[in-house]
């Protein structure tokens, strides 16, 4: 069959709401679009581990401790399920591995912020696994098969993070004038970057008309951001704490926020590299990856003598 | 994908049954050096909320599939034999419990 006909029928599949699975023909650019998308996020709940690996030891009390280790443990979950989905289209792990570490690869943007206080643990649960959420729904309905299952997944485990973040905020904006302040702050300084997270306008979004071709995405960047803002400020207001947006405005005409311009320059230097924290977790990665090095080729080595003596 | 690197560890299809009686079901992938290695990172990944109580590990180089492209010829000989449903026997009124 000629590629042209290959490339209708799959068209077909597509807008019939037929998943395509692994082994299924598929366009060259629909594999590579999917292959960097999902390797992406993998990246993402891996690199999304430091900023909240940070207060690990330092949570105010066991109690909070335990939930935030379970919770970072969920994050690299997620990794292993997406860089699975990545691998069922031919790329290895060990190339994606390679590709975050040497800086060929991206993340979410959010990941190269700093976590100055505990209140930031508040706020990346409830601000960034809250707009991950949204993104992620959307995502469960994704065409490829093996990424959508893994959507169903995460989905089911992201409420409780997102729960868990709001706990604190809302604990700390009933505490001390100083512990609202603190929550206050954290909202401040995560508020933009969040909104940043679905990306940038889809009038300038150069794959997204493509990527909703063919069901990769199945709803815009900015239609996904009204839907995060809509949810958010009503929870912010119910805790007392203020959203930094002084053109922040309910639309009693479309029934959604009215919101201020976002900086798309922070974004677009965070993603090139120069975002505070960019330089660390790519080290932190690295460290991490070989420090494991002799863990890895020591339990391969056990493997093979055992399954040697098995055979002998 | 079965990884060209022979420092990496192989790739397993993890399956779990979330509770006796069940079929096991598929659930994912990882990579694990051995199979009690699989099975324990299974354990870790895949029923950290009481999901399972059973896991199948499988090594995934020795999973055989059937082949999407002929797909319709494969699956063709289902479609003719529609004396394999219970539909296909009408009973006449006033049998019941069939
Ligand atoms: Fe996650
Ligand atoms: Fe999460």
């Amino acid at each position: 069959m000629p590629d042209s006909q290959h490339e209708k029928r799959f068209q077909e599949r597509i807008d019939a709401e037929q998943k395509v699975e692994p082994r299924d023909w598929m366009p060259d650019d629909y594999r590579k679009m999917l292959v960097r998308q999902i390797s992406q996020h993998a990246h993402s709940e891996v690199v999304g581990m430091l900023p909240e690996g940070n207060w690990i030891t330092r949570a105010p009390s066991l109690h909070r401790k335990t939930i935030l280790l379970a919770k970072v443990q969920d994050e690299a979950g997620h990794g292993l399920y997406l860089y699975s989905a990545a691998e069922t289209l031919g790329i290895s792990r060990e190339e994606m591995i390679d590709q975050l570490l040497e800086g060929r690869a991206k993340y979410s943007s959010i990941f190269n912020y700093p976590t100055l206080t505990w209140a930031d643990m508040g706020a990346i649960g409830w601000l960034v696994d809250g707009a991950a959420i949204i993104n992620q729904v959307m995502l469960t309905r994704t065409s490829y098969g093996p990424y959508s299952r893994a959507m169903v997944r995460i989905c089911k485990e992201e409420s409780f993070h997102q729960r868990q973040g709001y706990q604190i905020l809302m604990t700390l904006s009933k505490g001390t004038p100083e512990q609202k302040a603190m929550a206050q702050d954290a909202l401040d300084r995560w508020w933009w970057p969040a909104l940043m997270m679905f990306g940038p306008s889809d009038k300038d979004s150069v794959h997204s008309v493509q990527s909703m071709k063919w069901k990769i995405k199945r709803q815009g960047n900015d239609e996904l951001r009204q839907t995060f803002i809509d949810r958010t400020v009503p929870q912010a207001e119910f805790i007392g704490l203020k959203v930094p947006d002084p053109d922040l405005k309910w639309n009693e005409k479309t029934q959604h926020y009215d919101f201020g311009k976002i900086d798309w320059e922070e974004f677009r230097n965070v993603i090139k590299g120069n975002g505070p924290c960019n330089r660390e977790r790519l080290a932190a990665r690295r460290k991490a990856h070989e420090d494991g090095a002799w863990v890895r080729a020591a339990a391969l080595a056990h493997a093979e003598k055992q399954a040697k003596k098995k055979a002998a | 994908m079965e990884s060209k690197n022979k420092n990496d560890w192989p790739l397993w299809e993890i399956f779990i049954q979330s509770k006796r009686g069940n079929d096991h079901k598929h659930v994912g992938s990882l990579h694990a050096a051995d199979a009690r290695m699989a099975i324990e990172n299974a354990r870790d990944v895949y029923t950290r909320r009481g999901e399972g109580n059973s896991i199948w590990a499988v090594r995934s180089a020795d999973v055989h599939a059937s082949k999407p492209e002929d797909q319709g010829a494969f699956f063709d000989p289902a479609d003719d034999k529609i004396y394999r449903h219970p539909t296909f026997y009408p009973l006449p009124e006033g049998v019941k419990y069939m």
